[in-house]
């Protein structure tokens, strides 16, 4: 019997919250409590189980499949769903909580490219540092050095310094690097992201010869259109669990229909800070996108209206609830507009419960993908929650056929305003 | 018959889990490609380039015969103190800048450690190396020095690589230490330039060993508890390897030997302990 290339077993990973980026100890504070906690233990006579363990959150749970070789096989799922989780355990970059990885093959990984890239060496330099960091050997580096240069079309700025590179040459010139690792196993992800899209179409095809070179791939994209190139197989991630593991066109049906019905929980992903933030005072435990006859929807066209229903939990005290609604632009990730209202100013108690719903009349925005932003808070402290990127995009389209980004000139650009008006608040 | 196949097994880390030197040595061409990075980088970047890796014990050379050597008016067992400063500051920056530079590096390489696996022990050990080679410019000065001020080695040189190796272990294990507490508490950052000052004025970088020597066997101590401090070693024994002093410190060296040799293992032990959580916490 052939072993698969790769063997998932009941994979599960915990992470403590607070154990993450923004959020660090100290040295002296960790003395200062230990030295505490020494001296209670000498003072008093009973011993004090008062050290409570940290919250954890699951952010992969019993998590099992197998890949066969030659297989190209798709992961994917909302944000914060645990799919790069997935591939951080399989890289070895973050260890499982329990459970087993069994890989047979050379592995190669990819989570990001131009990993290690320094601005001050020179393209000629960069490309021999960044294929060692993805595991490239020497040997191998100098072999395949010219069709690297020629795919990533900077042959006459070669011995420039990367810093002077234009962003689209240094992103060239790193995806060049990783489509050149011949692993026998090769984890991605999301790297298509990057780059114009001509050189985007040049990667994907690069990815199928790849793929058509017998080797096994574990593809996690966003991009359905990929995913759906490239896979035959693909599997759904949902809240740190396989939610559908079967052929493509079935798992995207499947994913369109949980964007769908979209749900954002008080603890949906908290462990990852670029989604969920905020110091957790009250945080959202409903979030929905609801067209103007209140059903679940998240495509819209122009001169549509769109209604945000909110709803939160107190979970200690606060003295007032503001709440933002943000859309960030699908290219640059900055904010292009936020509305924002107050849910009530005066002391809530914790326990206390409510929902706020908030139309976005008759919307003049350009047409395009829109990553969503709630946040909840007052003015003078940290933000209470913040979610961010976590829904599926608002989809704004020009009319009922067309949904490619058409120029419309009277749709402002930039920073911009939008009417905004509260349609109730339930307490 | 199938070539032998590479199977990778991921599992929950134990607690008891040592180094995998085999695990480490295949990772050698990344070891050597970042410490090329970094060499290749800081002398691209600063402006006075190489001449910096001389510069800076040339200076604490000259601030220190000015002040300790001639105002001080401290001895140097009878070697001219700009000589006897220098052998000492030579392994003295070598340490200073390794555990400067070490200390901080796995914060530094934060994104690497986020997107890339490779054994984390090769960041900290990349910057100690890059520092060899401003170890190697600094050290053609001594022999100007020597020359001009006509001190010369006897056999006892050929104990210097040795010294080196000891230097070497000691910035290592404490700079495993300081960067793995550092991804942890970053209070270490402020922690760790005051650890390096403090420990410059307990090494015989600006007085001799003698001195501290003959006060602790005049107090009934034997002379070599002063070489617990690792570098004390280090520092006496590259004076007396170069400059040919007649102190005879061995037993200076091996008390420090020991120590540098606790300090590297447990530095390597507490690194791979915590290795596994660096990139959830980096």
């Amino acid at each position: 019997m052939i072993e698969p290339a790769i063997k998932v077993t009941d994979l599960g990973k915990r992470y403590r919250l607070g154990e993450h980026i923004g959020d660090y100890q100290t040295l002296r504070d960790s003395i200062a409590k230990t030295a505490k906690r020494v001296f209670s233990r000498l003072t008093t006579s009973t011993p004090t189980n008062e050290r409570k363990a940290p919250p954890t959150i699951w952010a992969l749970r019993d998590v099992s499949f197998q890949v066969g070789r030659g297989e190209v096989v798709g992961i994917i799922g909302r944000n914060g769903a645990g799919k790069t989780t997935l591939l951080k355990v399989l890289s070895r970059i973050t260890p499982p909580t329990r459970g087993q990885v069994e890989l047979r093959g050379e592995v190669g990984s990819l989570l990001e490219v131009g990993t290690g890239f320094h601005p001050e060496l020179s393209g000629r330099e960069n490309i021999y540092l960044n294929g060692a960091i993805l595991g490239m050997a020497r040997v191998d580096i100098t072999r395949k050095f010219d069709e690297i240069v020629e795919f990533a079309e900077v042959r006459k700025f070669i011995d420039t310094p990367v810093k002077r590179y234009s962003s689209g040459m240094a992103t060239r010139l790193a995806f060049s690097v990783a489509a050149h690792m011949e692993p026998e196993i090769l984890l991605v992800d999301e790297v298509l992201a990057v780059g114009d899209l001509a050189f985007q179409k040049r990667c994907i095809g690069k990815m199928s010869q790849v793929a058509e070179a017998g080797r096994t791939i574990l593809f996690v994209s966003h991009n359905m259109q990929a995913v759906r190139n490239l896979c035959q197989r693909t599997i759904l991630i949902e809240e740190g669990r396989v939610a559908c593991d079967a052929p493509t066109p079935t798992t995207i049906d499947q994913f369109n229909e949980l964007l769908r019905t979209q749900k954002v929980s008080a603890d949906t992903a908290l462990h990852h800070p670029e989604h969920r933030r905020g110091n957790g005072s009250v945080r959202f435990t409903s979030v929905e996108i609801l067209n103007s006859d209140e059903d679940p929807s998240f495509n819209f066209r122009m001169n549509d209206s769109i209604i945000f229903r909110l709803s939160f939990e107190v979970f200690s005290e606060v003295d007032e609830l503001k709440v933002v609604v943000g859309l960030r632009s699908s290219l640059t990730g900055d904010i292009v507009t936020t509305v924002r209202h107050t849910v009530f100013d005066r002391p809530a108690l914790a326990g206390t419960v409510a929902s706020i719903t908030v139309e976005l009349p008759e919307i003049t925005i350009r047409p395009g993908q829109y990553p969503l932003y709630f946040w909840l808070g007052d003015d003078l402290t940290r933000p209470f929650d913040v979610v961010d990127d976590l829904t599926a995009p608002l989809v704004v389209s020009v009319g009922p056929e067309t949904s490619d980004l058409g120029f419309v000139a009277e749709a402002p650009v930039g920073y911009f305003s939008i009417p905004s008006r509260v349609l109730s608040i339930d307490l | 018959m199938q070539p032998p196949e590479q199977i990778t097994v991921i599992k929950a880390p134990s607690r008891w889990d040592f180094v995998d030197f085999t695990h480490l040595w295949e990772y050698r061409e990344l070891l050597f490609f970042l410490v090329w990075r970094d060499v290749k980088v800081r002398y691209k970047q600063t402006a006075l380039g190489v001449s910096w890796a001389i510069l800076q014990p040339l200076f604490s050379m000259i601030v220190f015969t000015i002040f300790f050597g001639r105002i001080a008016g401290i001895e140097s067992d009878g070697i001219p103190y700009p000589v006897f400063s220098y052998a000492a500051l030579l392994p003295w920056t070598f340490f200073a800048q390794g555990l400067t530079q070490s200390s901080g590096s796995l914060v530094s390489s934060a994104n690497l450690i986020r997107k890339v696996y490779f054994p984390r022990v090769i960041i900290p050990v990349s910057s100690v190396l890059a520092g060899v080679v401003d170890f190697l410019l600094a050290f053609s000065l001594l022999f100007i020095l020597m020359a001009y001020y006509n001190v010369w080695p006897n056999r006892s040189i050929i104990w210097l690589p040795l010294l080196f190796l000891l230097a070497f272990s000691t910035v290592l294990g404490v700079g495993m230490w300081l960067s793995a507490l550092y991804v942890k508490y970053r209070d270490v950052k402020y922690i760790a330039p005051f650890i390096i000052q403090m420990w410059l004025f307990v090494t015989p970088v600006i007085y001799p060993a003698s001195i501290v020597t003959s006060r602790l066997e005049s107090a009934n101590f034997p002379g070599w508890i002063y070489g617990l401090n690792p570098m004390v070693g280090v520092v006496e024994g590259f004076r007396w390897a170069l400059l040919g002093t007649q102190s005879q410190p061995y037993a200076l060296i091996v008390a420090s030997g020991v120590v540098s040799a606790l300090l590297l293992i447990s530095g390597l032990f507490v690194f791979n302990q915590m290795e596994k959580s660096f990139a959830d916490v980096v």
